[in-house]
């Protein structure tokens, strides 16, 4: 995508400071790594995207339509491991995080640029392996890769696994180096209380990547020795606990919903500022419901498994526990609407997409506390509610917000601007297909309607044909998306270098930046949201 | 926490940069020598559960000998003891809900 | 880092401010990675700790067809193996060269001894057929679970062998580095990053000892 990205005027820039393919794949600059990020991301995007269109167009009617269930079961799981590993989890903690962070700490560049190299390469390597199975016999484990099926299905496990390892290992290290570089570079002036809230809540993320991740990665490697020698710690067959795996999965996997949201959360909480000409209400509260957020999320995880036969006691604990989520999530989305409050707002892109975050995630979060009731969860479990609630978090709120971002910062990292006309349109087909496909199956899951099954009764037929429509809408915006971005990463007008009027440091560089992004090392004097309308 | 991160300041680069004497280096790898004997020779005697509590309290005091003087963390920031500390914290609410499912499953099968 | 310059003998990456910038961020570095770490580990301990409970005649059976003479040897040589890790970085940061390589090339050599007894302390087990319960074939054993104590002895001591063996090839890294004279009183921060991997790994088995070999 971005190698031959254009020459711009006169000044050297970081697009334009050394040139040739190699200069981009060797390239130790955070910004270099972060556009490969972007690429490698949003080519798995439309990898996982075409997965899902697959699993919504055989859904259409009862029966086959044109998959077998064998077919159906593995595009359901390359959508779902697809997107989740490959896309959600690194799409704004290593792309946008890696182009926009070291900036907005004022720094030159990360603390150890050969390892944020490393660890592009590294998932690199775990997604070529992982969608190379594609090839292969394929995984229909679903993505939670739960035991005692993954161990015994013959499908490419082992690979997806070690994909999936070697993305960890690579998220395990760029968590490593932003925790370095918000401790130890920032510029002169920039103290924690002055921090943009994109760092607090990346810096948040790359906290719990550090301690969740690890574990995730260990426990893979077990299922691996599983399938190799039979260690049978996860195997009831050989005296194991298969609930032991979910207890290992999911003291990872959910607090990785919060890798996912929190860096969502952190866009939203500037482009909200800035489109509403305000200072952010309460920025402690933001910043520390972000780390109540993170640290909750550690103590939350049974709540997935209250149907897998794990201790009414621990269903009474862990549901208890989930209810402290909602207190931070509460805090946050009422500082978002009273940063509105009173505001001089613009409808741009990037804040169309922040308010229907708000609205989505709120869905999306209220439908969570239902789950977490385990009276209520026993009746919803696997059911299409589920399937309709964490699409609400992590579409609505991971990949809105992602978009919010990548249209806020579009100007900065490229150089020019979008053309506002066709994105807000392409804004507006995501968002009504969003909603089109995943509120009828709220309704689908409380009729009844499991989860990951080819087929259905014949009742049910009318509201899948509505989400169906409705994910093909959705197809319809991104791919109006990908021509209006190309057009304006190629032809778009210039970008001034502040086109937002915006107060956090990337801004007070050129745009696209120089090579080490400033060309002075900036001083910070002031808070991130302290306008002079 | 932050006075001496913003500049790294000549008064840091003596925390930084402490050296452990041989001598208490020495003190320390015969200490952990002597503890090594004692928690074998505790393990000798079958005291129940008492075993357990013995040989783990000897395995964290031979931790800490380690962490505090080879690994230097009694002469660092208090950033890194936050750092490193905090892991075992989560380390133990990982055990201790996991214990809250599987201790507590037999009440459900009767 | 791979611009560093030079100014006097110290030498840094362009990002930081002074040498001594870059040797406070690396070891911020260094810890946070030994917190994975410690989470990284943290999945066997939770699934001994979990299936201890559960079975603990199961455990008290199985343990001790261990070798505690073994383990506790393997202790003593990881000890004395961090003992001289510790005094390989008194060296560096004193600069005496002979000494920082003297005290590395122990530390290997302590490192190797320990993967001896531990390959000896294997074949063992595999000849007997005290494997993963999967491979299980040994008889004389009462109790049902008791392949499982010996599953989480091979992971977990599996793992703790394939960080001493990533510990060996850093080492020797940093001795051949060492021998060229690379490291001073100016800079040392390699042989420390490497000192705390080190000694970390010490601290798992401080760990795994009495776990393993003596409270089953």
């Amino acid at each position: 995508m971005s190698h031959d990205a254009p020459a711009h005027g006169s000044h050297d820039n970081y697009l334009t400071h050394k040139r040739g393919l190699w200069s981009w794949l060797y390239t130790l600059d955070h910004k270099r790594i972060g556009l490969l990020y972007l690429f490698t991301i949003l080519s798995a995007f439309l990898v996982g995207g075409i997965a899902a269109l697959m699993v919504r167009t055989e859904l259409w009617k009862p029966g086959k339509v044109f998959l077998d269930p064998d077919g159906f079961n593995q595009a359901f799981t390359y959508h779902g491991s697809i997107m989740v590993f490959m896309v959600i989890l690194p799409l704004i903690p290593s792309a946008l995080g890696n182009l926009i962070l070291p900036m907005q700490v004022g720094a030159k560049d990360v603390a150890f640029p050969k390892l944020n190299l490393l660890s592009y390469y590294v998932f690199l390597f775990g997604v070529i392996l992982a969608v190379a199975t594609l090839f292969t016999s394929g995984i229909d484990t679903g993505w939670t890769f739960y035991a005692p099926y993954s161990i015994r299905t013959s499908t490419a496990t082992i690979m997806v696994v070690t994909g999936a390892f070697f993305m960890g290992f690579a998220a395990i290290l760029t968590a490593l180096n932003f925790i370095t570089t918000v401790h130890k570079l920032r510029a002169p002036g920039l103290t924690f209380g002055r921090l943009p809230l994109f760092v607090w809540c990346i810096y948040a993320t790359n906290i719990i990547q550090m301690l969740a991740t690890p574990v995730i990665a260990l426990t893979l490697m077990l299922l691996v020795f599983e399938r190799l020698m039979g260690i049978g710690i996860f195997d009831a067959k050989l005296g194991g606990d298969p609930v032991l795996f979910q207890h290992f999965f999911w003291f990872y996997s959910h607090p990785a919903v919060y890798i996912m949201i929190l860096p969502a959360m952190g866009i939203i909480n500037e482009v909200i500022p800035v489109f509403s000409r305000k200072n952010v209400f309460s920025y402690w509260g933001m910043a520390g419901a972000v780390f109540g957020i993170a640290v909750v999320s550690f103590i939350v995880w049974g709540h997935h498994m209250f149907v897998s036969g794990q201790s009414e006691t621990a269903n009474f604990v862990f549901s208890l526990l989930t209810m402290f989520v909602a207190v931070p999530t509460g805090i946050k989305i009422f500082n978002w609407v009273a940063t509105m409050y009173q505001g001089s707002i613009r409808l741009t892109t990037p804040m169309l997409y922040a308010m229907a975050f708000i609205f989505v995630f709120l869905v999306g979060g209220l439908t969570g506390v239902f789950l977490a009731t385990v009276s209520i969860n026993v009746h919803l479990t696997d059911t299409y509610f589920v399937v309709a609630h964490f699409h609400y978090t992590m579409v609505g709120g991971a990949i809105m917000a992602f978009m919010a971002g990548l249209h806020y910062w579009f100007p900065k990292f490229s150089g020019r601007m979008y053309a506002e006309f066709p994105a807000k349109i392409s804004w507006f087909l995501i968002f009504l297909g969003f909603n089109v496909t995943f509120f009828p199956q709220f309704i689908l899951g409380m009729q009844g309607m499991p989860r990951r099954y080819y087929s259905y009764p014949e009742r049910f037929t009318n509201l899948n044909q509505i989400s169906t429509v409705g994910s093909y809408l959705i197809a319809l915006g991104f791919v109006l998306a990908l021509f209006y971005l190309i057009y304006g990463l190629l032809w778009g007008k210039k970008a001034p270098d502040n086109p937002w009027g915006a107060e956090t440091l990337e801004w007070k560089t050129s745009s696209p930046p120089p090579h080490e992004n400033f060309i002075r090392e900036p001083v910070v004097t002031h808070g991130p949201y302290e306008y002079q309308i | 926490m932050s006075q001496h991160k913003e500049h790294p300041p000549e008064h840091a680069e003596h925390k930084g940069h402490h050296i452990l004497p041989v001598l208490t280096g020495a003190k320390v790898w015969i200490a952990l020598l002597i503890f090594t004997a004692i928690t074998v020779a505790a393990a000798r005697f079958d005291m129940g559960n008492v075993n357990f509590t013995v040989a783990m309290a000897i395995a964290t005091i031979k931790a800490f000998l380690v962490v505090l003087f080879f690994m230097g963390m009694k002469y660092d920031t208090n950033e890194n003891r936050i750092i490193f500390f905090s892991s075992f914290i989560f380390l133990f609410i990982f055990i201790f809900l996991t214990y809250s499912d599987v201790l507590f499953r037999e009440l459900v099968m009767k | 880092m791979s611009e560093t310059r030079t100014e006097g003998v110290r030498h840094f990456a362009h990002h930081f401010k002074s040498a001594f910038h870059e040797f406070d961020a690396c070891k911020v570095g260094m810890w946070l990675f030994l917190l994975q770490e410690v989470l990284f580990f943290a999945p066997l301990f939770v699934g001994y700790a979990v299936y201890r409970a559960l079975y603990p005649e199961a455990w008290h059976e199985a343990s001790h067809l261990l070798d505690w003479k073994l383990g506790a040897l393997n202790t003593v040589v990881l000890i004395c193996s961090s003992f001289t890790m510790a005094m390989g970085v008194h060296a560096a940061q004193t600069g005496r060269k002979n000494k920082i390589v003297l005290n590395l090339g122990l530390t290997i050599l302590l490192a190797c001894c320990f993967l001896v007894v531990k390959y000896f302390e294997y074949s063992h087990k595999v000849h007997v057929g005290l494997l993963p319960a999967g491979m299980f074939t040994y008889e004389g054993l009462q109790h049902a679970k008791s392949p499982l104590f010996f599953s989480l002895y091979f992971m977990m001591t599996g793992l703790h062998g394939l960080h001493v063996l990533i510990g060996i090839a850093v080492l020797g890294w940093i001795w051949s580095r060492a021998r060229r004279g690379d490291f001073g009183p100016d800079y040392y921060t390699p042989v420390e990053l490497t000192g705390l991997y080190w000694h970390f790994v010490d601290l798992v088995w401080i760990y795994l000892f009495p776990l393993l070999y003596l409270v089953g």
